[in-house]
């Protein structure tokens, strides 16, 4: 009973923060949104028993993810309200909500029809399953660190590219620019030649003189 | 009372995610601005990471849970590389919508 008042209540903060993702008219309001869809998906997490996940979900998404959606708002200064009303592609928008109405009721048939639920089998290893009496991280941790090892692994390469790749979409000059920069062409230093010298004149009274 | 005779099955679940998921592409389809438009991929990923817990607990398996551990770290690195990418059109023009991406030539 619990559960499932918990679970409503979830469910409504998710769809009333995803909807307000869709049709806020700005950005900040739009992430502000996604950090509410984000706590109520951490509260399903936690309904489910899965702690440690709804730990992360708020650490990671609403904490990091979020934050870096917000950095970037604020970086390009786009945080003024966009007019929804402007429809460059003719009849996008209705387009848009017949296709993701589709979408969804052929999920939720599938989801109706299959009413057996998941018809797989669960690993017989008592240290993947649920109820096996040891917490949440003991067994994520387990599981990751033997059977995923080499997936984590791949994740960790995953994220250091993402972080070079950043770095270099993000880099404000070419490399032409930086090589300009090393010439030393473009130093002004001060004459060591008496003054005038380097006159078109000066040259002429010199041979005067001689003269 | 009807509710306590209910139990909370994973159809549910299911049922959450496919909503969570249909709103964030309607919402990736609807707007315009490339921002809004990734945090409409990141509902979408929650709705998958809804259902991948759910059926993780149906079949007694930890799976689920490392599954949804793999998307966080996936969706970490998309966020940055496309915002890396949203950063970089910006810079050349200021007010850039995605259908301005389509203007570029390789």
């Amino acid at each position: 009973m619990a559960e499932f008042i918990t679970f409503f209540f979830g469910a409504a903060i998710i769809l009333a923060g995803a909807i307000g993702v869709v049709v806020a008219r700005n950005a900040v309001h739009s992430a502000l949104f996604l950090i509410q869809t984000l706590l109520g998906v951490a509260v399903i997490f936690v309904v489910q028993e899965a702690h440690f996940l709804a730990a992360v979900q708020i650490v990671v998404y609403a904490g990091a993810i979020v934050i870096v959606f917000l950095f970037v708002i604020m970086l390009l200064g786009v945080d003024k309200a966009e007019d929804l009303g402007v429809e460059p592609i003719a009849g996008q928008k209705p387009l848009a909500v017949v296709l993701g109405a589709s979408l969804l009721a052929t999920a939720i048939t599938f989801v109706l029809v299959a009413t057996d639920g998941a018809t797989g089998v669960g690993s017989g290893d008592p240290e993947r399953q649920l109820d096996s009496g040891i917490t949440d991280i003991e067994r994520i941790g387990r599981v990751l660190f033997t059977e995923y090892a080499v997936a984590f692994q791949l994740t960790a390469a995953l994220l250091t590219i993402g972080v070079i790749g950043a770095v270099v979409l993000t880099r404000s000059q070419s490399s032409a620019d930086q090589l300009d920069d090393l010439a030393p062409a473009s130093v002004d230093l001060p004459s060591l030649a008496p003054e005038g010298a380097n006159d078109e004149h000066h040259v002429d009274t010199v041979e005067e003189d001689a003269s | 009372m009807i509710l306590a005779e209910l139990a909370l099955t994973s159809p549910y679940y299911l049922v959450l995610s496919a909503l969570l998921f249909a709103t964030g592409a309607t919402g990736l389809l609807i707007r315009r601005n490339p921002l809004v438009m990734f945090m409409c991929v990141e509902l979408m990923l929650n709705g998958v990471n809804i259902s991948f817990v759910a059926f993780g607990a149906d079949l007694n398996d930890v799976g689920g849970q490392i599954s949804v551990f793999f998307v966080l770290v996936v969706a970490a690195v998309e966020v940055v590389v496309g915002l890396a990418l949203v950063v970089a059109i910006n810079r050349r023009r200021s007010d850039a919508t995605a259908d301005d991406v389509s203007l570029l030539r390789g």
